[in-house]
């Protein structure tokens, strides 16, 4: 359970085969919204970004796995850093690309 | 090895059957690897080093590959060959480097091999551009075309390509290797930032020889080239820069990445003393082996022989009557053309920076549209600059208002070269893993700010140079207004730099102040050229106004009075 006034957490990392950007979701499956990532505490993180290593049940295979600071607001987990919100998003300067060019995003 | 010049093409340098056997085979193996790491047999650990031996990194959004494009040279089916691959397996764009190579920004690992069989077969490969290895030699992107030259350093690029691509001695390098070459007295090629710096020059009967700088660089430590040696002469030019990267790969440092670099080395040891261990490596290893004998450099000028220019009188009355009848082409013609060696003829520069536009970034259609033009135009041939424009080479003068009518619908008929809008940007943190700070949206705001072109002559030249990064990769360091992003905690902050050269007469540019703001810099920099213009005496440019008063007065017009 996070504790008041932790910093939580995402897991993100990219496809193998396409390098796309996705994120854990609860059941240990990758998405491509993070909207639908699993928000978590640091311990929880942590233990989720040990067992993301390799293959999810869908058989996606990820590399370079690491955890995102975030803050949850009411459209969804957003990350702190102006890198990982251009990373959850797409380039800023080419809305028309990435998951933002995808209509993926409210 | 005999290697063939295609019919119609400017100076184009083919690959001969050899080459084509080589590249066959080591996109086959690539293709394994894939099949392997995608199978699981291969580990990342295992494959991430496999992966940018052939150019392709895991960038901000997806995999991103760095195509050579060898002395910023291409022929139009090469540049057709690329437009057709950004089309069909990336978003229909490329991006055009300050080292004078294409990356594309969207790619899909297991497209890669089908990708660089594509490459193959234009004679193209990513092979170098990652990796502690001798990376793409770059040089003016007028060569072989400007009337200030010296020496075609085209010539001496093309060797040394032959010479360090797969050089077994020096694939595992103790950092990175760049490598640039002039041939004129005016440095376009910015030799005095690269590891190795080429200045080919003529002595005494119009013998070919060469002024080598050693340990320049950007990055965390900059530091500009020190003159290693005034005078190789043409035939001891491999020995002597195999002497230099020898004495590296033994001497430079492998236990620090920030300190790898061979201007540590140079700075450490000092360049006296490097001249010393270099000299003496060079007396042991010169004789036939390394020799550059005459009949190889004549071989290779051969495919640098100038394209079947018309004879024609040195003043186009074309050209003449459209500066006079047409403002806008007249101002075209002012800042985007360089003169010729050949009489009625024209170097061409078609800038990649149109207003608020992202520089260096050519769509597919546009890079088609730019082989047409080549093929129409300019023999088939086209340069990429490092200031990431395109540039045609050798443009009939009769020509050049029909090619800028041509250019229009393109939108590559901007008359910023060398100009406030002329801005490099590196792609910062719109797609890069590395960066800390957005440079691409900054350029574009800078760029609208000055979007009247007329305001633009009326400053004159100005070399604005943005980095997302330390790593600066945009050359903010050299830029005459140089800026950096930073992260200062989590918050996007530029710093702003002033006086900074790329040419022969290089200079490192000088802090103006504390960091500012992302929405500040526009203001920032439009302060900075409002003093410039009330400050400057006739004829004088930006950076020569700087030189002249001092950092102070600027830094007083930024912060006020107070700073
Ligand atoms: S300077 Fe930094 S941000 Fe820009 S491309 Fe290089 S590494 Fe990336």
């Amino acid at each position: 359970m996070a504790q008041a006034g932790e910093v939580m957490k995402v897991v993100s990392a990219n496809r193998l085969d396409t390098g796309t950007v996705v994120w854990l979701a609860a059941g240990d499956v990758w998405v491509e919204r993070l909207a639908e990532a699993a928000v978590l505490g640091g311990a929880a993180a942590g233990a989720a970004l040990a067992r993301t290593q390799t293959t999810d049940a869908a058989g996606v295979v990820v590399v370079e796995p690491y955890l995102v600071d975030v803050t949850v607001a009411g459209c969804g987990p957003q990350p702190l850093r102006p890198r990982e919100r251009i990373r959850a998003r797409g380039p800023s300067v080419r809305p028309d690309l990435g998951i933002q060019g995808a209509g993926a995003l409210a | 090895m005999t290697h063939l010049s295609s019919a119609g093409a400017a100076g184009i340098y083919h690959y001969d059957e050899t080459d084509r056997r080589f590249l066959a085979d080591r996109v086959e193996q690539f293709r394994r690897q894939v099949a392997r790491r995608l199978s699981g047999a291969l580990t990342e650990d295992e494959f991430k080093p496999i992966r940018l031996m052939n150019g392709l990194y895991l960038q901000l959004h997806a995999y991103m590959l760095r195509i050579a494009v060898p002395y910023g040279v291409l022929s139009s089916d090469q540049m057709r060959g690329l437009a057709a691959i950004g089309r069909r397996y990336d978003r229909g764009y490329g991006h055009f480097t300050t080292r004078q190579n294409l990356q594309f920004n969207w790619i899909k690992l297991v497209d890669v091999p089908q990708i660089l069989a594509d490459l193959a077969a234009i004679d193209m490969h990513a092979i170098q551009t990652s990796g502690n290895c001798i990376r793409n030699v770059t040089t003016d992107q007028f060569a072989g075309a400007v009337a200030d030259e010296i020496v075609d350093p085209r010539v001496y690029a093309e060797i040394l390509r032959q010479w360090s691509t797969l050089h077994p001695e020096f694939s595992f390098l103790p950092r990175k290797f760049k490598i640039a070459i002039t041939g004129s007295d005016h440095d376009r090629a910015a030799i005095a930032i690269h590891d190795i710096g080429i200045r080919a020059r003529r002595g005494a009967g119009g013998a070919v020889g060469f002024e080598i700088l050693v340990g320049g660089g950007l990055g965390r430590s900059p530091f500009l080239g020190r003159r290693l040696a005034d005078w190789v002469p043409e035939p001891d030019l491999l020995a002597y820069l195999e002497a230099i990267l020898r004495i590296y790969n033994q001497y430079g440092r492998r236990d620090n990445i920030y300190k790898a670099r061979i201007k540590i080395l140079v700075h450490e040891v000092g360049v006296d003393r490097l001249r010393e261990q270099i000299a003496a490596e060079f007396e042991r290893i010169r004789g036939p082996h390394y020799r550059l004998d005459a009949g190889i450099v004549d071989a290779i000028r051969s495919h640098f022989a100038p394209p079947p220019f018309a004879t024609l009188p040195a003043v186009s009355t074309a050209l003449d009557q459209a500066r006079r009848e047409d403002p806008a082409f007249a101002r075209w013609a002012r800042s985007n053309l360089t003169p010729h060696q050949q009489p009625g003829y024209a170097a061409v520069t078609l800038s990649l920076k149109p207003t608020g536009g992202i520089p260096g970034d050519a769509t597919s259609d546009q890079m088609e549209a730019v082989a047409a033009l080549a093929d129409r135009y300019s023999f088939g041939e086209i340069r990429v600059s490092h200031e990431q424009n395109l540039v045609l080479a050798h443009v009939r003068q009769d020509d050049l208002p029909a090619l800028w009518r041509d250019l229009g619908p393109h939108g590559l008929d901007t008359a910023n070269a060398g100009l406030v809008g002329d801005i490099i940007s590196c792609p910062g943190l719109d797609y890069c893993a590395l960066a800390n700070a957005r440079s691409i949206p900054l350029a574009q705001e800078i760029s609208r700010r000055f979007a009247d072109l007329d305001r633009q002559h009326r400053i004159g030249e100005l070399k604005i140079k943005m980095s997302g990064c330390i790593n600066a990769c945009g050359h903010h360091h050299v830029g005459h207004i140089g800026i950096l992003g930073v992260d200062k905690h989590g918050v996007e902050t530029y710093q702003i730099t002033i006086g900074g050269d790329a040419t022969e007469t290089a200079a490192l540019g000088q802090v103006v102040g504390p960091a500012v703001g992302y929405d500040r810099v526009t203001d920032v920099v439009e302060s900075l050229i409002a003093l410039y213009l009330e400050r400057r005496t006739d004829g004088e440019r930006f950076i020569d106004t700087v030189a002249r008063i001092g950092v102070g007065p600027f830094k007083e017009k930024v912060y006020g009075a107070a700073a």
